[in-house]
């Protein structure tokens, strides 16, 4: 019987985004099914009545949740090929530290680059470039977070990049000066077709961020 | 020794998160040097182990460090796949579902269990009691799920889930006794609070679980620090 595999998304979601990645990665047929933020679909809040959020990856019916824990069960489900982690439990561990990591520090700062001003502006700038520079010397020499290939950390981090654009031009700020090293990963990353076909634009990004900044009153 | 090099963890022992590597650890029955950092000041060790978080626990397993409480667990499961039962469960979407729940119980539930204790005045703190009564519903259903009528999330074992949650028991009690409350209500929550009383009785966790009457004590000492007013 074939897999039914179905991704509830939303275009410029940086966590929809890493689904996408690995699902093109592995090879993985999907339906993509784009979600109305503002009003969510019955499917949506039947398959994750908890925190009623994108991305959800159904699988057969059944529901998986939070993009990390939905790369690891696309991992774990589609072993043969493109494996995201490596074999070494100590390895595992650092991938598995760093994509927390990242996804404990730059929850918030995003938001508050496009959103504030003044002191409470630059005291997230400042958080931003010194995560991203920590980042870069986890990186190293090495062309991917997971070596010689893509794996879970740039999975995690590299839709991140489709902001970038916006957090420049609201914080009037260069994050290729700061931290060409991270930049030149992301180049790296996009060279790769799952991942730049996997995406948003970040010039739609930028429009999306002003839009909702009009939306919410946030000059 | 454990096989593969020493094993040695950072922590101190009021710490749920701290107590979630020993569990494993004992599950696995491993032997481990515990380090105890004292409270309030943290060793160069600590530092230089976690240069990132500057946070217990750390597992240091031959010099190399893991950090932050649910990676450890994992990595103690994979670093040791024969010792023992497995913690994790070998389905990827059981897997997934015990991933989901420990991310739920740290981002939200646990959280919601501090606010008791933060919260001012009598609406906020009745507020934030609900919240975690709500959230203890949720993890009833979830257990009633997930153990399929075993007695542990794990099944026959502790296994992630379990500690994802079990190691905040000894909290629970604090709260319980400090705000005169009964949250393991065997009216509402009755698996939760059967699965509490096997989780605490059982070998890998009773010689960490704290006693709650040296808890509660501990408790106070960072109340009053909390409430303290900021040095002039």
């Amino acid at each position: 019987m074939a897999d039914e595999v179905i991704l509830q998304d939303f275009w410029s979601s940086m966590f929809g985004m890493r689904c996408r990645i690995a699902l093109a990665e592995k090879g993985v047929k999907y339906e993509y099914k784009e979600e109305d933020l503002r009003k969510k679909s019955d499917l949506l809040l039947q398959m994750n009545p908890i925190h009623k959020k994108i991305p959800v990856l159904v699988h057969n019916g059944k529901p998986v949740c939070e993009s990390l824990i939905i790369l690891q069960y696309i991992d774990e489900t589609w072993p043969d090929k493109c494996s995201l982690l490596p074999s070494d439990p100590y390895q595992r561990a650092q991938a598995r530290f760093w994509a927390d990591y990242f996804y404990k520090k730059f929850s918030d700062l995003g938001r508050k680059i496009c959103t504030t001003k003044g002191e409470e502006q630059e005291v997230a700038k400042k958080e931003l470039i010194d995560s991203l520079k920590l980042l870069e010397g986890e990186l190293g020499d090495k062309p991917f977070f997971g070596g010689e290939k893509l794996g879970l950390v740039d999975l995690a981090i590299v839709p991140f990049y489709t902001y970038f654009l916006a957090y420049e031009t609201c914080g009037n700020f260069s994050i290729e000066v700061e931290c060409p090293n991270f930049i030149a990963w992301t180049k790296r990353c996009l060279e790769i077709e799952s991942v730049s076909k996997s995406l948003a634009d970040p010039q739609k990004v930028y429009g999306f961020v002003l839009h909702l900044k009009k939306a919410n009153g946030i000059e | 020794m454990a096989k593969g090099g020493e094993v040695k963890l950072i922590g101190g022992w009021p710490s749920p998160f701290v107590m979630r590597p020993r569990i494993a650890l004992n599950l696995k029955g491993l032997e481990y040097e515990f380090l105890e950092e004292k409270f309030g000041a943290k060793s160069e060790l600590l530092l230089r182990s976690n240069p990132v978080h500057k946070k217990i626990p750390v597992l240091l397993h031959a010099d190399r460090p893991v950090c932050e409480s649910l990676v450890i667990v994992q990595y103690i499961d994979e670093a040791w796949p024969s010792s023992g039962p497995s913690i994790l469960p070998s389905d990827p979407y059981d897997r997934a579902t015990a991933r989901f729940w420990a991310a739920y119980i740290d981002e939200k539930w646990f959280p919601s269990m501090s606010g008791i204790a933060r919260a001012q005045g009598e609406e906020a703190k009745k507020a934030a009691i609900d919240q975690v009564v709500e959230g203890l519903s949720l993890l009833e259903d979830a257990f009633g799920k997930i153990s399929k009528g075993k007695p542990f999330f794990g099944g026959d074992t502790i296994g992630f889930l379990d500690i994802a949650l079990g190691c905040f028991l000894g909290w629970v009690r604090v709260t319980e006794r400090t705000q005169g409350l009964k949250l393991l209500d065997q009216a509402k929550v009755p698996g939760l609070a059967k699965w509490a009383e096997r989780f605490c009785a059982d070998s890998a966790v009773k010689g960490v679980m704290p006693e709650t009457e040296k808890l509660a004590e501990f408790a106070k000492l960072i109340m009053a620090k909390f409430r303290a007013p900021p040095p002039q």
